[in-house]
């Protein structure tokens, strides 16, 4: 086997220095009728080139995004990545270190949560940021629970903009920790009256913006609200892009901003591996779950970066830690943050004013479009439209034609009676081609 | 005949009047470390006498501190914040963590003098 | 005459001491600053059109004011992180024998099989009819644990293995409610020795934790778990192999006790890479299980993460998995995401970490049955030869008995020396090893625990154990002060991290404020 170093001469005088007479006297703990005796159920190991066409079968089995005009965003999103963001974060010494621990031959990964920290920090308008929570989704139950900490009440308040997996992930620690929530009616147009929602027991509000229907909202008027009810704002990102072009979070006095940095750095990935950032104020930060690093010096007085502020940790505060999560996105993290160095302001800015110019093209050709309504009047590179029909059936269609038209909301929320809606993505990606090719199949299935 | 007494858990309280200075002692600051933060309650809560009122922590612990007597909480050392390590260079003195008004002097009996907490020590070596 | 003016080709006789230099660089010790340092903002290093003028569409809402991120060109961004690389120990480049982490080789097929576009380039909610090839590797990675551990079904979307010990707990929560029992069941029996995420995970859902102390030979037994069960108990979270490098003999009988209190077994899988082949933990009472796949699986670590905690149930919890989950129709492969009676409710936003799924998949069927067997019975080995190579040496907490996959020391042989587990492991770092574990498990005084993986030739374990017995000799030569000192030849000395606590920076700042940096340009 490959990977197993030991010839089986070896093997004997190792058993023989211990001092035992074979592999199973060190397994003579096992209560022996428990034991496995006969093979497990499995094949037999594989040469490099076999697993290599095993696993291609099953990958050409699936329609990869660049291969297809395509349109799929809904918290994952299609973008280029420079060459350099895969090259680098496959340097062994990034891939195959262990988190942080040693923080003596550890500078490479510390220095870079530092840098990635402020750059979060910054992006989202906050003071302080955390070295990664698993995604997008689970960071926002986790500013949940922290926002119950701080204000030290139990209800928080969803709004219908909410990404519905993310909210069900909230729902579903919340109801585990019996803790309140309130889910608003799904939202498509913006509408709904938030401030209304905070009540003396409301710990926080969880805004998404853009939401799910792509609509930015301005969080301005719902901040004073919370605050002035004592409750915290929680602002959702999914599409990290967005703030190249939009008011930051923090700008809007958010009290707690999480979001999925996926679109920065890294691949669609069917789903994860993701990016949970999590930003929040200074005065909180004590209250903020996950790892931290720090600056310091050393004992030649030379700047050096360490993890910090490890008591609010599992390990050491144990069932009086701000979170049990140990193991983060650390990678993810390199790889937004070495490909948000090199977009730097410049490219960033561009970058999403690319995507949203991308959007106000594909909008118009839709609007245009018989049979199709454009239900937002403001994006940035996500909205919803209307077909005539199933959604879900039209989307069906369109990918019989090679063409990945976007999500049905019925995939969201199947019995929200929107089922004749369709969310529709449109990145720097996309090319005129794509588009037209796009609304006119549009105009042939829907 | 002092007026500082001491709890199993390591808290202090020195009493003038009917408040109490309460803080952690020179045995603890030592076993805890370079101690980096200090937790401490807001002014005007009330504790029961062995709820947990504060929190010390070093760089790899965090310990709970209790309340040796009841009371409402009457000042608490604010300095602490920004210099937490005033609980390492002077516990008794400038590291003191609240002050308690105290509910029942009875609660008193119930602690150790400075003789008695230095007994107990030796018997934790 | 001889030309004596050529290139000399030996040092010099006398090598002076090292000297400073002017960058403070020492040769391929390359000092970098942060980006914030030497970006500018109006730099970058992806090439893009700006965008024809076109009216927002943004209601407003736009950002005015500047951010201040730098930019690095491509030259510069590729120097800055090859250097911060440079800086970090890792797996390719030496032994890492961190315990309970397993720190094993990670396969490059495994990376090229996770890019391949067909994985990599699928977005989770583009339609199931296009991602066939998806859901089937989900559901091989599947059919794999649950052969390997015995289990009726497994949890894919946790995403790292404090989030599978979430949703075990969560499982086993939803399977205390259904049998109409959560108003008197709150109470989770977890050992000293366990993982922090263990009691942290537990009072996440609102179960109080109730510990469980430890025999003299560093495993529990049924009669200290019997005397902690009652009709409050909803569950145990054991950990086996144990934190402490030993198998718990008395599992079996544990897990009848616990069975008969009507509460449920779940254990910590963190160290199944002892088991593979040899024991399937369902079959020794487990009711849930979560596996780090970047553990066992060989998925890297990345610095600390991502991971994935796939968590495998009986059959008593099976109906509890959270959604989503993959199912057969007509038409082939679907996925059930909404509305399933039992299902507990959501993890995450998609799928679960399909990136580590390919890698863990990718290690799975190069090893096969054969391997994988081999692979443990190769790390037990490994773990004992130390031991073996240790045992005069080193003090065992347990005394000297065969360990499985990593093998605990603590600090008595150390008593008196003036040096600590702590010294000791900065002492490992000069001789160019990434240490053990240390402090943990809390249970053991000064603990020292490694953990050298299957991964290891034997000459790379008599070398390290020569090293390691080299650097105890030093101690009881009474030479602390190169203890006290190290590590000396790392990128950094020791860093303060009082300093680091006391007064947090946890972001670069700005010496002056961004807008007036920007009118400045």
């Amino acid at each position: 086997m490959r990977f197993l170093p030991h010839t089986n001469i070896e093997r004997q005088d190792m058993l023989a220095a211990i001092g035992v007479g074979s592999i199973d006297d060190l397994f003579a703990d096992i209560p022996a009728a428990k034991r496995l005796t006969a093979p497990l159920d499995l094949p037999r190991g594989k040469s490099e080139a076999a697993v290599a066409r095993a696993l291609s079968a099953m990958a050409g089995k699936n329609v990869a995004a660049a291969s297809v005009p395509f349109f799929v965003g809904c918290g994952a999103y299609k973008h280029h990545v420079p060459a350099t963001v895969d090259h680098l974060i496959q340097r062994s010494e990034f891939l195959t270190s262990y988190t942080p621990y040693q923080p003596e031959i550890a500078q490479g990964t510390l220095q870079m949560l530092f840098e990635f920290q402020t750059q979060v920090a910054m992006l989202t308008g906050m003071e302080v940021a955390n070295a990664s929570m698993y995604d997008g989704s689970t960071g926002t139950a986790e500013a949940v629970l922290m926002a119950h900490r701080i204000t030290r009440r139990r209800k928080a308040v969803l709004s219908g903009g909410l990404h519905p997996h993310y909210a069900e992930v909230v729902r579903t620690l919340s109801r585990m920790a019996r803790d309140e929530v309130v889910s608003l009616p799904p939202d498509v147009f913006a509408r709904e009256a938030l401030v209304d929602a905070i009540d003396a027991d409301t710990s926080c509000i969880v805004v998404q913006t853009p939401d799910v229907f792509g609509n930015p909202r301005d969080l301005r008027a719902i901040a004073r609200a919370c605050h002035a009810k004592g409750a915290l704002l929680i602002a959702v990102f999914t599409e990290a892009v967005s703030l190249g072009l939009l008011e930051s979070p923090g700008a809007m006095d958010a009290d707690i901003v999480v979001g999925e940095g996926q679109s920065i750095g890294n691949a669609l990935n069917f789903g994860g591996p993701y990016l949970g950032l999590f930003a929040t104020r200074q005065k909180y930060v004590r209250q903020m779950p996950g790892r931290l690093a720090g600056e310091t010096v050393d004992a030649a007085g030379r700047r050096g970066f360490v993890l910090t502020l490890s008591t609010r940790e599992q390990h050491i505060r144990r069932e009086k830690a701000t979170s049990n999560i140990c193991t983060n996105s650390g990678l993810c993290a390199l790889a937004f943050s070495i490909h948000l160095s090199l977009l730097g302001e410049t490219g960033l800015r561009r970058l999403a004013r690319i995507n949203h110019a991308n959007a106000v093209k594909l909008a118009d050709m839709l609007a245009r479009a018989p049979n199709v309504e454009v239900m937002n009047e403001t994006f940035f590179n996500e909205f919803t439209i209307r077909v005539k029909g199933d959604a879900a059936t039209v989307i069906e269609r369109l990918a019989d034609r090679d063409i990945l038209g976007g999500v049905p909301v019925s995939r969201l929320l199947p019995n929200a009676g929107l089922d004749d809606l369709i969310i529709v993505a449109n990145t720097e990606v996309n090319t005129d081609e794509d588009r037209e090719a796009f609304v006119a199949a549009l105009e042939g299935v829907a | 005949m002092s007026n500082t007494y001491y709890t199993r858990d390591h808290e202090y309280i020195r009493v003038d009047g009917d408040t109490g200075v309460v803080g952690v002692t020179d045995h603890a600051q030592h076993a805890l470390g370079d101690i980096v933060y200090v937790e401490l309650p807001e002014v005007g809560a009330s504790f029961k006498r062995g709820d947990q009122v504060a929190v010390v922590e070093s760089v790899k612990a965090a310990s709970e501190v209790f309340a040796p007597v009841t009371g409402e909480v009457v000042a608490i050392n604010g300095a602490l914040e920004k210099e937490p390590g005033a609980v390492n260079e002077a516990p008794l003195d400038k590291g003191w963590f609240y002050k308690v008004r105290v509910a029942d002097r009875a609660e008193l009996d119930g602690l150790m003098d400075e003789a008695a907490y230095a007994a107990f020590l030796k018997t934790l070596a | 005459m001889l030309n004596n003016q050529g290139r000399p080709t030996a040092p010099a006789a006398s090598a002076e001491a090292p000297q400073r230099t002017f960058t403070t660089n020492r040769a391929l010790q390359l000092e970098e600053g942060l980006i914030f340092e030497h970006g500018r903002v109006d730099v970058t290093g992806v090439d893009m059109d700006e965008p024809e003028t076109f009216a927002l569409r943004l209601g407003g809402l736009e950002r005015m004011a500047p951010i201040g991120l730098p930019g690095l060109s491509e030259p510069e961004a590729m120097r800055h992180y090859v250097r911060l690389s440079q800086k970090n120990y890792s797996i390719d480049s030496g032994l890492y024998p961190l315990g309970s982490c397993t720190m094993k080789h990670n396969p490059r097929i495994n990376e090229a099989m996770a890019r391949l576009p067909g994985f990599a380039d699928v977005h989770p909610l583009q339609p199931v009819s296009t991602a066939q090839g998806a859901l089937e590797l989900m559901d091989e990675l599947s059919r794999w644990l649950m052969e390997m551990t015995g289990a009726h079904a497994v949890a894919l979307s946790p995403k790292a293995g404090a989030h599978g010990e979430l949703c075990g707990m969560m499982a086993i929560r939803a399977a205390i409610e259904a049998r109409g029992e959560s108003a008197t069941r709150n109470v989770v029996l977890v050992p000293d020795s366990a993982h922090g995420t263990n009691p942290a995970t537990a009072a996440l859902i609102g179960f109080a934790v109730r510990s469980v102390p430890a025999n003299a030979d560093g495993t529990v037994s049924a009669q200290a778990v019997r005397a902690a069960l009652g009709p409050d108990v909803a569950a145990i979270m054991l950990t086996n192999p144990n934190t402490c490098g030993l198998f718990e003999r008395e599992i079996v009988e544990i897990a009848e006790a616990i069975h008969e209190a009507g509460a449920y077994f779940y254990c910590d899988g963190a160290n199944f890479n002892a088991l593979m082949g040899k024991a399937r933990p369902v079959d020794l009472g487990v009711d849930a299980m979560h596996i780090n796949l970047h553990k066992t699986f060989s998925t890297p670590h990345g610095g600390g993460g991502p991971g994935a905690g796939p968590v495998v149930l009986s059959e008593r919890l099976a109906p509890y998995a959270p959604l989503p989950f993959t199912t057969r129709d007509t038409t082939g492969r679907a996925l059930v995401e909404h509305g399933h009676a039992t299902a507990f409710g959501r993890m995450t936003a998609f799928h679960g970490q399909m990136g580590m799924f390919t890698r863990a998949m990718s290690f799975m069927l190069s090893h096969g049955s054969d391997g994988l067997r081999q692979a443990s019975e190769d790390a037990v080995l490994n773990a004992n030869y130390v031991r073996a190579g240790l045992a005069d040496l080193f003090s065992q907490p347990f005394g000297d008995r065969p360990c499985m996959h990593e093998v605990l020391f603590d600090d008595k042989w150390l008593e008196g020396t003036g040096v600590t587990t702590l010294d000791f492991a900065k002492a490992m770092i000069d001789e160019g090893y990434h240490p053990m574990t240390m402090y943990f498990p809390l249970v053991v005084h000064g603990a020292m625990l490694i953990e050298p993986t299957e991964s290891e030739p034997k000459v790379a374990l008599d070398l390290f154990i020569a090293t390691l017995r080299d650097l105890a000799f030093r101690v009881a030569r009474g030479e602390t002060g190169s203890f006290h000192a190290a590590p000396v030849h790392a990128p950094r000395r020791r860093l303060d991290e009082t300093r680091a606590a006391r007064q947090p920076v946890l972001r670069w700042t700005p010496p002056r404020p961004i807008e007036d940096t920007m009118a400045a340009e």
